[in-house]
């Protein structure tokens, strides 16, 4: 008894110190998940409590709902090109300021990320392709002969997502790419030595079989922030193309389970709409760090 | 030699040291590999346009920003602004002063949840990282694996529990609703975590031989220590809170300060010069803080990453 008394002694700081973050924790990120998990097969909404249906929410939303679908086309499209794209973006331009002299590097640093966290000012883009002939897309294209005749490019169904996906570019240099910065100016230099010796001959090479091998940490963690942005866009689908978009050219998951969830009250089909995402984000999330880890092998 | 072999493979748990890597690099330079002159000035040109790609978008900001109306109204649009003026900024203040709720009301609301947001984010999560990177217990691998997992996805999954969690509280409509759920960001846990890993264990064990609690151990040798970190979380929450609009803050007195530029924004044409301006407010602080901090960033990401 004096034992376990001391031990609980000891532990005791040790719990203090976790409790306020973690009962927060899983108050507000665990608890929710598994709520939402546990609403998604009910009937719920502002006028009924919540009535177990067994699958019917995932039958209407897969088969009935085809906006849902639309949305689901879009999540996917987006994910698979702004996730890749910003992730090999990111990498590539950390690895080329890289070699460049601190100051330098500083300032180059601040102007990629900057977008990433400059907000609201992302609707400067309905500005550079407004839908007239002088907004700056439609005239540069137009003097060149590419286009005879401007583009609505928030409003076009068949270029929205593409001008969507050129914007959320402009923004994907975040977390990630500061990850690979300091990943980067974190490779033992003495390996480039010992590399030269063993016949490494060109950048490239040294890229692949010295630099991201001991960046790979950096790697697995950038490719969960970049993984986790591209499949939640839709903040910019709503401040530049509106909501609803035309047709739901720009609809994604997300702004399907606001329309669910925020606006028409259906708790129990916006859950299973989240449940989808959620399984997902995780998903996606796992398949790519487990390709990651070979990296170099 | 043998021993720098061995870190091969290995997280650079060392941290980011310039000094010396300058001092390396320099001694390196004449055996360095190179991409040669055509990949050189392909990487440059390629780094032009992209820095062009970002930066453009931003310096048209600062433009619009103080353009006179009739500028900004101009057909073809022009990008330079060529009678700047600080008109829109006046527009905007005067604006924000005719609104029925104080303008000053606005801004000690962002202050308030700003503040209060970071100072228990910083407490609560610093630590439970301590409590993680430094002590092993029944479970701690597991609570971590649970904090990694829920960086895999974001808020909406957990929105619509989270607006019942919140209406059953009652707390719908008070600062509690944007704060409480902020305070528990795991990004924040998860990179003070990995940064307080590397703290060797002897300084800790020693302090304890002097006599000093956990608490004592945390607030006196590791806080100092994981400075970089600290102020991290600290731009991350002014980035996520200074333009942050939530809804559920209904009453106007309750909004915050990017709430109420939005609303002033939506105002149509005539407002279109106290829009630009607020374009420029609201991108300026995160940038800025940004500036300020952007070494002690990098050097918390150097830490960041995932092992196994």
């Amino acid at each position: 008894m004096g034992y376990l008394a001391k031990r609980f002694r000891m532990r005791l700081p040790v719990i203090v110190m976790l409790l306020p973050f973690f009962i927060l924790f899983f108050v507000f990120t665990v608890y929710p998940v598994l709520r939402s998990i546990w609403y998604s097969f009910t009937y719920y909404n502002v006028f009924s409590d919540a009535q177990f249906i067994g699958l019917e929410n995932y039958i209407r939303l897969f088969l009935e709902d085809d906006v849902f679908l639309v949305a689901l086309k879009n999540t996917l499209v987006f994910a698979v090109i702004t996730g890749p794209v910003g992730y090999l973006l990111s990498l590539l331009i950390a690895w080329l300021i890289n070699d460049l002299s601190p100051k330098v590097r500083w300032l180059l640093t601040l102007v990629f990320y900057a977008p990433a966290i400059s907000g609201s000012a992302v609707t400067i883009w309905t500005f550079i392709f407004s839908a007239d002939r002088h907004g700056y897309a439609n005239s540069i294209l137009l003097q060149l002969g590419i286009l005879n005749e401007p583009i609505a490019w928030f409003k076009d169904p068949h270029y929205m997502l593409a001008t969507i996906i050129v914007v959320q570019l402009w923004m994907s240099l975040g977390t990630s790419f500061l990850a690979f910065i300091a990943g980067l100016q974190g490779v033992d230099k003495s390996l480039y030595e010992a590399g030269a010796v063993e016949g490494i001959r060109n950048k490239w090479q040294e890229l692949w079989h010295i630099t991201l091998p001991s960046m790979k940490p950096q790697l697995m963690f950038g490719a969960v922030m970049q993984i986790t942005a591209a499949f939640s866009v839709s903040d910019i689908c709503i401040q530049l193309a509106g909501f609803p978009s035309v047709e739901y050219a720009a609809h994604t998951v997300v702004t399907h389970l606001q329309d669910y969830g925020m606006i028409r009250f259906e708790f129990g089909y916006a859950s299973a709409i989240a449940t989808v995402l959620f399984l997902m984000m995780v998903l996606a999330n796992q398949l790519v760090q487990a390709a990651l880890r070979r990296v170099g092998d | 030699m043998s021993t720098k072999a061995k870190t091969r493979g290995k997280a650079p748990a060392e941290g980011y040291r310039p000094g010396v890597w300058t001092r390396i690099g320099k001694r390196l330079r004449g055996k360095k590999v190179n991409r040669g002159i055509a990949g050189n000035i392909l990487s440059l040109l390629f780094l032009l346009i992209m820095g062009a790609f970002m930066f453009l978008p931003l310096l048209y900001v600062v433009m619009n920003a103080f353009k006179p109306l009739e500028e900004l109204l101009l057909f073809p649009p022009r990008f330079f602004v060529s009678h700047p003026t600080t008109q829109n900024f006046s527009d905007l203040f005067s604006l924000m002063n005719e609104t029925w709720v104080p303008f000053s009301r606005y801004v000690a609301n962002t202050v308030f949840i700003t503040l209060v947001t970071m100072l228990c984010h910083i407490a609560f999560a610093s630590m439970a990282a301590y409590a993680l990177a430094k002590h092993t217990f029944f479970g701690s691998r597991f609570l971590f694996k649970i904090v990694v997992l829920a960086l895999m996805f974001n808020g909406a999954v957990t929105a619509v529990p989270n607006y019942l969690l919140l209406a059953d509280l009652h707390w719908i409509d008070t600062f509690l609703s944007v704060i409480v759920p902020a305070i528990q960001a795991p990004l924040g846990l998860y990179l003070m975590k990995q940064f307080m890993e590397p703290i060797p264990d002897s300084i800790l064990e020693s302090a304890r031989m002097d006599g000093a609690g956990e608490f004592r151990v945390l607030w006196s040798i590791v806080m100092p220590q994981v400075k970089p970190a600290w102020l991290t979380l600290i731009i991350l929450q002014i980035q996520s809170l200074w333009g942050m609009s939530s809804n559920y803050l209904i009453s106007e007195e309750n909004k915050t300060l990017a709430m109420a530029m939005q609303q002033i924004v939506s105002g149509g044409i005539a407002r279109m010069g106290a829009a630009s301006a607020v374009g420029l407010v609201m991108m300026i602080v995160p940038i800025v803080t940004f500036i300020l901090s952007q070494s002690q960033v990098i050097e918390t990401m150097s830490t960041s990453g995932m092992k196994e």
